[in-house]
């Protein structure tokens, strides 16, 4: 392959990292990650509070320096002006100006990325309706619900229309109807072919938007891939078993680990190749002398992956 | 009752700003003040005065030496060496002109022909000659004082005068005396002249004479004023919660900081030298205008004269607005929180304003603590403005007020911005 081959691909790849490096004291924030995103497409950066995820995305945005490795945005340097253009940030704060209507927030947030005059009227007026605020255009951003924040917040992050999007768990503390509403803009984004990173600890979120998911766990990208490619790469055709014994620990935990299972949160896991297995499961607890209260059989999801991948919940 | 008292402290012992605030400041303020009112002794200010002699008697130079001897004053005949080359003696011209420009807030002119009759016991005597005082009446206490001081000196620095003038009055009303009472009363003043010269004549404190020396007041800075301290006030007061609200704003940054707005201003086209630059401008803007208020507020209603002044008004507003914006920003810098930036600014802005003259006119204070003074924003913004409403000088005499004022503006946005990196990036 040609020298000029690959800068066309790495300038046509919307994000490009390599071996991106970032301590804050003995911690490893980022450990290594390297990644790519391709055009079009939505990466979720799944991982439990603390993993790394939005150290990696204020990496890209260029509020954090990295110790090594490098990111290139449409193959232009991360904390560049070319970059900033095409790159558009949603942070997990709600980042508005609290005084300020949602127009004159939008306006502030335009201005400052260098827009003006009836580019700025555009730009305002179709973040104001893809965030169905148009009617709230005038409404301090104090006296606005916690959902419309959240959405105003979005379309701030939109206003210059860029290429690349950065979602940094932008549904943080919202009501399941709003959380619809904004899974409903992002799947219009998604509609328009616009490339989106979308950190979350929410499995059925990354589930339901994106087409790849990088599960991170302490600064590491520790599988990568579809969702049915990480389901089947960690458990093939399996299934679990989920059983809730009653009785004392102490007799259940060794028992579970012994027929080659996990007990988490006081749940018994066990992953079994063909459902048939669970009788001769059940049957053996029973001799046992365990008490079984609740028993399920599910295909494993997200969640299942990245506990069969670190051994802890998502939501620690 | 117990754990509610309990909480209570462990909250205010972990709270450094409310401590300060608490414990820190009030001894401060007690400290300023109490210096400044004379609690250490050796402290006490010393009145500049300027003299002319344009007699060059005796007896002039006589009245002269005794109030450079004098502890309570700093009298001076001729400005200070420009590199180290002496300059001529005051003139009454160029005294009066000092005077105007605040190098003292007094001056006193010995005229022609003091020395032939340099004290009269005779109020209504007319030949006598007419000591000038000029003086700067916003300084409602030192002229007073050397008028004082005049009779004192003149009693103690020349009892051979006066004694001689006694003989005279006595020759005059009473018929004079004998061959011999006359040789007795000459050898006498005679020894009295000596023991002055030899410089073994006494200060006697208390002793003030009424009036023995003609001397006439007048006013030469202010004296068309309506009200002598109202600019003062409206400058020393103003500057103060200029600082106030130029802190206060500069907090926005720390709420933009805490709310993530901060990083999604930088993350666009926005760099940190351009938002900051940003918001001294508005704060500047914001001060500037919270001084056009006070002023016009004492134009409506102190007859403060404002509208003769707009030009020396702007001038000083824009930069007193500028500096403390610049330090209003250099305190948010480097404060953490708002409640750190509240106790900090509430700190550091009362001490400046106490040493600066805001809340005491800086001429009373020690000299030390003049000299401190003009560490602050407050005695820059101040002597500008005082210039320019009392002293009615022209801008160009703003130049060292300017030239502080905006240095001051430049080194603090400097440092708030090396400050500043802290956000920047991590």
């Amino acid at each position: 392959m040609s020298s000029s081959t690959v800068t066309n691909r790495n300038s046509s790849l919307p994000l490009r990292i390599e071996a991106l490096v970032k301590r804050f004291g003995q911690v490893n924030a980022v450990d290594g990650i390297s990644l790519e995103l391709r055009s079009g497409e939505c990466l979720g950066l799944l991982g439990p509070n603390g993993a790394g995820k939005s150290t990696l995305i204020r990496s890209i945005v260029g509020r954090v320096i990295p110790d090594a490795g490098t990111i290139l945005i449409f193959g232009a340097k991360a904390d560049s002006t070319a970059a900033r253009s095409t790159l558009g940030w949603i942070p997990q704060e709600l980042a508005l100006y609290p005084r300020l209507t949602c127009r004159e927030n939008l306006q502030a947030f335009g201005r400052y990325h260098g827009l003006g005059g009836p580019v700025l009227g555009q730009a305002v007026a179709r973040c104001l309706d893809w965030s169905t605020l148009a009617d709230r255009a005038h409404e301090l951003v104090k006296n606005l619900s916690g959902g419309m924040k959240r959405r105003l917040n979005m379309a701030a992050g939109l206003i210059q229309q860029p290429k690349l999007v950065l979602m940094d768990e932008p549904t943080v503390g919202v009501d399941p109807q709003s959380r619809h509403h904004i899974f409903e803009m992002i799947e219009k984004l998604r509609g328009e072919g616009m490339s989106l990173i979308y950190t979350t600890h929410y499995m059925e979120e990354a589930e339901r938007l994106c087409d790849r998911i990088a599960v991170v766990d302490h600064g590491k990208i520790i599988a990568l891939g579809t969702r049915d490619d990480l389901v089947r790469d960690a458990f093939g055709t399996r299934s679990q078993v989920l059983a809730h014994f009653g009785g004392s620990p102490d007799r259940v935990v060794p028992w579970v680990a012994a027929h080659g299972g996990q007990t988490i949160d006081g749940i018994a896991q066990f992953t079994i190749a063909h459902p048939v297995e669970i009788a001769s499961l059940l049957e053996d607890s029973a001799k046992a002398g365990l008490e079984l209260v609740d028993v399920s059989l599910r295909k494993p999801n997200l969640e299942s992956v990245f506990l069969h991948l670190t051994g802890r919940e998502l939501r620690d | 009752m117990f754990a509610i008292i309990r909480t209570a402290m462990v909250s205010l012992r972990r709270d450094r700003g409310a401590l300060s605030l608490s414990f820190i400041l009030p001894v401060v303020f007690f400290s300023i003040f109490a210096v400044i009112f004379g609690g250490r002794r050796d402290t006490t200010p010393k009145i500049h005065m300027l003299v002319v002699d344009e007699d060059h008697s005796r007896a002039s130079g006589r009245l002269v030496q005794g109030l450079k001897q004098e502890g309570s004053l700093v009298v001076k005949s001729r400005p200070e060496p420009v590199k180290d080359v002496e300059q001529p003696e005051y003139t009454a011209a160029t005294a009066e002109i000092a005077v105007k420009e605040g190098v003292a807030p007094v001056a006193i002119i010995i005229p022609h022909g003091f020395g032939e009759n340099p004290i009269s016991f005779v109020p209504s005597d007319t030949n006598r000659p007419t000591i000038q005082l000029l003086e700067d009446s916003s300084d409602m206490v030192a002229p007073q004082m050397i008028s004082g001081l005049l009779q004192k000196v003149a009693m103690t620095s020349m009892p051979d005068l006066m004694a001689d003038q006694g003989s005279k009055y006595f020759d005059q009303f009473a018929g004079g005396l004998t061959r011999e009472q006359r040789d007795r009363l000459n050898e006498g003043i005679r020894q009295l002249r000596q023991r002055q010269e030899s410089g073994s004549a006494t200060s006697v404190s208390g002793s003030e004479g009424g009036g023995i020396i003609a001397v006439n007041a007048r006013a030469v800075v202010g004296e068309n004023k309506n009200n002598p301290m109202v600019s003062f006030y409206a400058a020393a007061i103003g500057v103060m919660f200029l600082l106030f609200t130029a802190s206060g704003a500069a907090g926005a940054l720390l709420d933009e900081a805490e709310s993530g707005t901060l990083d999604r201003v930088l993350s666009s086209r926005v760099t940190m030298t351009s938002l900051l630059l940003g918001k001294i401008t508005y704060n500047s803007l914001l001060a500037f205008s919270q001084l056009v208020v006070m002023f016009l507020w004492g134009w409506a209603v102190f007859k403060l004269d404002f509208w003769s002044h707009i030009p020396g008004f702007v001038v000083m507003g824009v930069c007193t607005a500028v500096a403390v914006a610049s330090f209003g920003i250099l305190l948010a810098s480097i404060c953490r929180t708002r409640a750190q930036l509240g106790a900090l600014s509430t700190l550091v802005i009362l001490i400046m304003s106490s040493v600066g003259g805001s809340m005491f006119p800086r001429f009373l204070m020690p000299e030390a603590m003049q000299k401190a003074g003009l560490l602050t924003i407050n005695a820059w913004a101040i002597d500008g403005f005082t210039k320019v409403f009392w002293r009615d000088e022209p801008i160009s005499h703003l130049w060292p007020q300017v030239l502080v004022l905006v240095t001051i503006a430049i080194a603090l946005f400097a440092i708030a911005r090396r400050v500043a990196r802290r956000w920047e990036v991590a």
